[in-house]
């Protein structure tokens, strides 16, 4: 699939953001104040940039009203509805704890449901791609919801649980590479599946349909930098992980420690979605000799 | 509504013949008329006539080369479009219910009024039959030329779709899967029709009929009778080159 930048950092980023408004809903920090105000900031810019940022991409942002309409059936349309609820839900919590010096439970918790709900919802819309077998496994989601808690732990400066989350998201992530390096050959589609051409012999793609390229190729046939993927996933486990994971369990381990833990693993996990991307291969590709 | 109907009335759809379909694109430039001056968006173009030109297009034709492991190597051309799956994936995955699955007859296609040109669907498409229209912004797909197949302001032989009225080689077929009796329906049955890439788990309404092997083309033991008049007619050269052909034997 296309590597879009827009996608990739506001992924990345709006995970980070809904991860911590978990933490600060169960009260991890049990921040009031000024405290409670930065905390906020940096989870609803993090958050609401990333949801504002995926309507800049649709073919009419006007209508997107719309997609509210379908949650019986459509993930996208469910993560809307859980992001716009978690976001009112944790908007009224962080009120109160901003201006009151309150912390209503109740609300907290339930906004901390729906900011984990968001980050599924989002995972279920790649995880329920059967055209793309990489991101159809269960580790999909599992991979994507543990490394939005590792990073908001991070954020929320919750020592003992971030290195417990980040160790669990390191080992998911090694799971779902492992696994999706073999999900298309195990899903066991071939040219001859694609074709129906498969009794006869030996197939082989002849010559596209066109001279130039076409919006599938662009947005689903992307092959270019995959010889580098061993590089960036070495990148990916040191900076977005093991370096975040060192870095806060040094003895006195300050906010500069922390910051760079941060910095760090936001890098990391830009290349690993960047991966979670460039590597994930569309079965559409099989039509244009993709996999021979 | 994206929900899938559970049965369709009718499964209108098309049986492609890739035995006789001779690559010639008809199809394919007359699904880019038809769907540009009539019904929705037009099918736009970038850079027509400059170095990168790219454009939307609801129906490409792919070639492939099979080797068999005996036998003649074939040139086996092959035109895709949306299939109008049973199980459409594309449908499901839609936030707005702008794509859906009619019941009465099983077409699928996008209400452009309501699209907001995400692309989830054309992702979750395996066969590539979704194109976002760069221009209009939305969606564009395969309606089986919905405005022409019941357009009672048209000739009765022109209410099927652009690609098979316009194939040169009879390669396309038109009409109702869902009843057995069918024309199409008896093709698919008589040449051993197939759904692309069954694995899916789509089931394609759209039918594809396998290239037949080249080597059955002559029934065993039928007399060429042109054959005669094509044998060689001198066995052995006479005169000048006769007298070359032994010197040379003997060198």
């Amino acid at each position: 699939m296309h590597p879009a930048p827009s996608v990739i950092v506001f992924t990345t980023l709006s995970g980070l953001g809904f991860g911590l408004l978990v933490f600060l809903g169960i009260g991890q920090p049990a921040v009031t104040g000024w405290g409670a105000f930065w905390f906020f900031l940096i989870a609803y810019a993090l958050a609401v940039g990333g949801l504002a940022a995926s309507t800049f991409h649709l073919g009419h942002p006007e209508r997107a009203l719309l997609a509210f309409t379908q949650w019986r059936t459509s993930w996208l349309s469910r993560e809307g509805w859980a992001a716009v609820a978690a976001l009112v839900v944790m908007g009224v919590y962080a009120f109160a704890a901003v201006f009151f010096g309150t912390r209503i439970m109740v609300l907290g918790w339930i906004g901390a449901g729906l900011s984990l709900a968001t980050v599924g919802t989002t995972a279920m819309i790649y995880t329920q791609l059967k055209s793309v077998p990489r991101w159809n496994q269960v580790l999909t989601p599992l991979h994507l919801v543990s490394l939005s808690l590792a990073g908001g732990a991070l954020m929320a400066g919750q020592i003992t649980e971030t290195a417990v989350l980040m160790i669990l998201a390191l080992m998911l992530q090694l799971g779902h590479w492992q696994v999706g390096d073999k999900r298309f050959a195990e899903a066991g589609h071939t040219i001859a599946s694609a074709t129906g051409l498969g009794r006869p012999g030996r197939i082989r793609a002849f010559e596209p349909p066109h001279t130039g390229s076409n919006y599938l190729l662009k947005e689903m046939v992307h092959v270019v930098g995959r010889k580098h993927s061993l590089k960036l996933r070495a990148i990916a486990l040191g900076l977005g992980y093991v370096v975040p994971i060192t870095l806060i369990l040094l003895p006195g381990a300050g906010h500069l420690l922390g910051g760079l833990a941060v910095l760090s693993h936001v890098a990391g996990i830009l290349a690993s979605r960047w991966l979670f991307f460039a590597e994930a291969e569309h079965v559409v590709g099989l039509y244009y000799g993709a996999r021979g | 509504m994206t929900a899938l109907p559970k049965t369709t009335d009718r499964k209108l759809g098309l049986v492609i013949d890739l035995d006789t379909c001779v690559g010639c694109h008809a199809c394919v430039i007359s699904c880019k008329g038809w769907n540009t001056e009539n019904y929705g968006a037009p099918l736009s173009d970038q850079d027509p006539y400059g170095a990168d030109p790219v454009g939307t297009f609801l129906n490409r034709v792919h070639s492939y080369e099979i080797t068999p492991e005996s036998g003649p190597a074939q040139l086996v051309h092959f035109p895709k479009s949306c299939l109008h799956c049973e199980d459409a994936p594309c449908v499901t995955v839609c936030p707005t219910g702008a794509s859906y699955k009619r019941q009465d007859d099983g077409i699928v296609l996008v209400n452009e009024t309501s699209c907001i040109g995400c692309g989830l669907c054309a992702w979750a498409c395996p066969y590539g039959a979704r194109e976002m229209d760069a221009v209009a912004g939305v969606m564009k797909k395969c309606t089986l030329c919905v405005d022409r197949i019941y357009n009672k302001n048209l000739p009765e032989q022109d209410r099927q779709p652009a690609c098979v009225r316009t194939c040169p080689s009879n390669a396309r077929h038109f009409g109702d899967l869902g009843d057995p009796d069918s024309d199409v329906s008896r093709l698919v049955a008589e040449r051993g029709g197939m759904d692309l890439m069954p694995e899916q788990g789509t089931r394609p309404v759209n039918k594809y009929l396998p290239p037949r092997p080249k080597q059955d083309t002559a029934p065993a033991g039928e007399v060429d009778i042109l054959a005669p008049f094509l044998e060689p007619v001198a066995d052995s050269p006479q005169g000048f080159l006769g007298w070359l052909d032994r010197a040379l034997e003997k060198l």
